[in-house]
């Protein structure tokens, strides 16, 4: 059961995470690298904010929201006269900073040492301490997430977006402020990746910067073009798929350290034949 | 007839316009105006700098030097997002539609709200139901309104294109090439549109390489050889011209 739970949770904050990063690559078509950085941010300013600070875990998740507004309006504004190659590349770098800073401030994040005793959230003094407790907060605040995504999808503000993500200068033609859009969708997405770093780091206890490096971004990147481009159910099914990846192969018996291996095997091999034969991946509505 | 032109109020005005590629002058000092309320076709030999000037007017590029003014405003830069409010709308030679967007999305996108606020205010059709609505009646794609833009015929992109200008309801309506590899009958139909637009008064720039329908639907005409105009005035006297037969008809 409290296997299950487990599983549910880290269902639950790798869906936020994959609709944060379809916000940008699915709705806009802007090839974003930058999400680990935005997911540990949002994990450093809860640890931090927790521990050091003594805040309640919603203040700290809105300490991490202001943050990443802040550096996502920055990034953002720069990125957004690109969209596809050197917004990959752009973002990328954004990304190998902030996970630098995680690494090098030992004074503010204790580098390498990581962060340990981050505790559990309460509302009004009621400490969600069970696993059940907390996959609900879980659940909860993916339904929010996905809310606001269908909201957006379906949105004239969303239509703009997979206009530009396919023609963005009939997109301007068309009368809309595309740079401004691009920016928006950016921060918008980096809020709701802090929100699932605040989640992840309540949850494990432990935080150290390994987490976020650009290649968390990249494994983001592989499940929503598995599960859907620009899809919000996509999104989520692509989490569950590459999450229960690992526990199949080690259900079928495999040594943990054959699986470990086998499972960037079967990702990449995934990936590539999502790419030949499903374009769109499962529930897709783009390709790129 | 031509001496009226020029007394009608000008819809667009461009002095000194420029456009150079490397040594190339695309636009080589172009000092010309559209009137308003009238259809002019835009007429010349590939490569005259037809589609360059419209790109100008609509700020897909930027001039190099010289001045555009529109309903009295004057710029020297124009940004594609301030046509909407300059109430200018554009097709393109390639008929560029949102390949991945349904028939009905693309018509929605040319008439929904841009702003952040009001833009995330509008769920699906919003409002604009009637609108879209009678416009795929007007150009016959009723049957189509939930098929992707992609997975449309030739013809019935253009005439997506031709609608999705339309439906905007603009003041000003550049329109490159609307009858480019058109069956006889969906010319009828695109003439038809341009007709209706006229007879509304709207000012319509039109390329068009068939001199036949440039004699049938322009009032006007101007002739533009590499990047230079060559003759402006009514069709009969301008393709009467001796150095535009020499220059774009080759008799």
């Amino acid at each position: 059961m409290e296997y299950l739970l487990n599983l549910g949770i880290l269902f639950s904050i790798y869906g936020v995470l994959a609709l944060s990063l379809n916000m940008v690559v699915g709705m806009a078509g802007l090839l974003s690298l930058a999400q680990a950085a935005f997911y540990g941010i949002g994990a450093y300013a809860t640890a931090i904010g927790m521990t050091e600070l003594g805040l309640n875990f919603f203040v700290s998740l809105g300490l991490g929201a202001v943050i990443n507004i802040v550096a996502a309006g920055i990034v953002g504004r720069i990125l957004s006269r690109w969209k596809s190659d050197y917004y990959a590349v752009v973002s990328m770098g954004f990304s190998i900073i902030v996970f630098s800073v995680l690494l090098n401030w030992k004074e503010l994040t204790r580098g390498p040492l990581g962060i340990f005793g981050i505790p559990k959230p309460s509302i009004f003094g009621y400490s969600i301490d069970t696993n059940l407790g907390f996959l609900m907060l879980c659940l909860f605040i993916l339904g929010i997430v996905f809310g606001i995504y269908r909201w957006i999808d379906r949105s004239s503000f969303g239509r703009a977006a997979k206009a530009i993500r396919e023609d963005e200068q009939l997109a301007q033609v068309m009368g809309y402020p595309t740079r401004r859009i691009k920016s928006i969708l950016f921060g918008l997405s980096a809020v709701v990746a802090g929100v699932a770093g605040g989640l992840f780091a309540s949850y494990i206890a432990f935080i150290d910067p390994t987490t976020f490096q650009v290649k968390e971004g990249i494994f983001l990147f592989t499940i929503i073009i598995i599960g859907g481009l620009a899809s919000s159910r996509g999104a989520v099914l692509g989490a569950l798929i590459l999450l229960s990846l690992p526990e199949v192969l080690r259900f079928i018996g495999l040594p943990f350290s054959i699986a470990a291996q086998m499972q960037q095997i079967i990702y990449g091999s995934a990936l590539v034949l999502m790419m030949v034969f499903k374009p769109k991946g499962f529930l897709g509505k783009y390709r790129m | 007839m031509s001496v009226s032109m020029s007394t009608l109020p000008r819809a667009i005005e461009t002095k000194g316009l420029t456009k150079t590629f490397g040594g190339l002058r695309a636009a080589d000092a172009l000092s010309i105006y559209f009137p308003s309320g009238v259809a002019t076709g835009l007429i010349g030999p590939n490569g005259s700098g037809k589609t360059t000037l419209m790109n100008l007017l609509t700020g897909t590029l930027e001039p190099t030097e010289g001045s555009i003014t529109i309903s009295g405003k004057t710029f020297e830069v124009i940004e594609p997002d301030m046509l909407r409010d300059l109430k200018i709308a554009r097709t393109f030679q390639d008929g560029r539609l949102v390949n991945q967007l349904s028939v009905e999305d693309n018509l929605l996108l040319a008439i929904a709200s841009v702003g952040t606020r009001a833009g995330l205010g509008e769920i699906g059709i919003a409002g604009y139901g009637a609108r879209v609505d009678a416009m795929l009646k007007k150009i016959h794609l009723e049957a189509h309104r939930g098929a992707n833009a992609e997975d449309l015929s030739y013809g019935q992109r253009k005439l997506l294109e031709l609608g999705r200008a339309i439906i905007q309801d603009a003041d000003i309506y550049l329109l490159d090439e609307p009858f480019t590899g058109l069956f006889p009958a969906v010319v009828e139909q695109v003439a038809e549109l341009l007709g209706e637009l006229k007879r509304a008064g709207k000012t319509l720039v039109i390329i068009e390489h068939n001199i036949g329908l440039i004699r049938r639907l322009a009032d006007n005409v101007i002739v533009l050889d590499h990047g230079q105009k060559l003759a402006a005035g009514v069709p009969e006297d301008v393709l009467k011209n001796k150095r535009v037969q020499e220059a774009y008809l080759g008799v």
